[in-house]
């Protein structure tokens, strides 16, 4: 006999993604789900991030990685709020994960939280952690084809981030190239050139993000 | 690595929904998996054919329907289907003008369960 069902096989992630969502509306915190390869620049981007930011956005952050403090501790040394996950092994975090995490940060005295999933540019695409905003971080050395070969998690991206832009001409990165790429499957989402090393384009990408956190959280 | 999560993620809906049909064993699963997701199927029956050991879906099979991203040239309207890694053009009239949609399912459809110990109306009259 055959029973029809119809429901997304990770419904049981989604349900408790819901759960943190509403969690993080109670607290009126905005929550960003940073996604990229390894080495891309995420603690980095998180940093050069949090020191553009007004005081009155206090942030916090969630680490996610397969084993070690490495940089949870490099985020912790900016008396930034920080919870270390590790997956153990898992290629990706999962909403349950953190919604465990989330008892161990100071919820109602940070404005922005986030959230640096596992460095991988398949598996987090799939799951819903309930944070407001998707980020995928991509970097000039990775090679200008990632959008080629990796469509899903930048067809869902709300913002995508160019990392390491300083080194464009250095690795003929083409631009054009990767920015057709993600308009195959995402059109419309905001792209930002930046160096966290020279601190090129932060300014614009942090403005955005403080605009955005506050038309979502007031 | 996903695909482990991925199949407790299958496994845990076709039991729920066999365990509410009263049904005492999964023999098939069918699931839609659209091509713009990173799954390979047989690394998924792999770890199915582990995690499922014991449960009502022991010894079930999993039957994959692909469901096909498509492409549509912005410049000459060509419709194509596409696979990863996309094509960085059109292949009618090479322009790099192109929007994909789809291929983004990501669900089980049904469940296939033995008549025999199934609570359900529609059984006992067929008996």
């Amino acid at each position: 006999m055959n029973i029809p069902i119809v429901q997304e096989i990770l419904s049981a992630n989604d349900e408790i993604a819901r759960e943190n969502r509403a969690v993080f509306a109670q607290h009126q915190l905005f929550v960003v789900n940073m996604m990229a390869s390894p080495g891309a620049g995420k603690t980095s981007l998180i940093l050069a991030t949090i020191k553009h930011l007004p005081p009155d956005i206090a942030p916090g952050v969630i680490e996610g990685d397969l084993a070690s403090s490495i940089d949870a501790d490099t985020i912790a040394a900016h008396n930034v709020p920080v919870v270390q996950i590790n997956t153990g092994g898992n290629c990706h975090l999962d909403a349950p994960q953190i919604k465990a995490a989330l008892p161990y940060l100071p919820l109602d005295q940070i404005k922005l939280l986030f959230i640096e999933n596992v460095g991988n540019l398949i598996c987090p695409a799939g799951f819903d952690l309930g944070a407001n905003l998707s980020l995928v971080i991509a970097s000039v050395p990775e090679g200008h084809d990632k959008p080629y070969k990796y469509p899903g998690i930048f067809a869902q991206a709300d913002v995508v981030v160019l990392n390491k832009a300083d080194m464009i001409d250095v690795f003929a990165f083409d631009v054009e190239y990767f920015q057709r790429g993600i308009a195959m499957v995402n059109p419309t989402v905001p792209l930002f050139l930046v160096s966290c090393r020279t601190g090129q384009g932060i300014a614009d990408w942090t403005s955005w993000l403080q605009h955005t956190t506050q038309c979502r959280t007031t | 690595m996903h695909e482990l999560s991925v199949t407790q993620g299958i496994l845990q809906v076709a039991v729920d929904a066999a365990t509410e049909a009263g049904a005492q064993r999964i023999t098939a699963i069918d699931l839609v998996i659209g091509d713009m997701s990173s799954i390979v199927d047989d690394s998924v029956q792999f770890y199915f054919d582990l995690l499922s050991r014991g449960t009502l879906a022991e010894g079930a099979v999993l039957r994959f329907r692909r469901e096909t991203a498509s492409a549509v040239c912005q410049q000459c309207n060509h419709q194509f289907t596409v696979n990863i890694p996309l094509v960085p053009c059109c292949p009618v009239c090479q322009s790099t003008q192109i929007r994909i949609s789809g291929g983004r399912a990501f669900y089980v459809e049904s469940i296939e369960v033995d008549d025999e110990h199934t609570n359900c109306p529609g059984n006992t009259q067929r008996e």
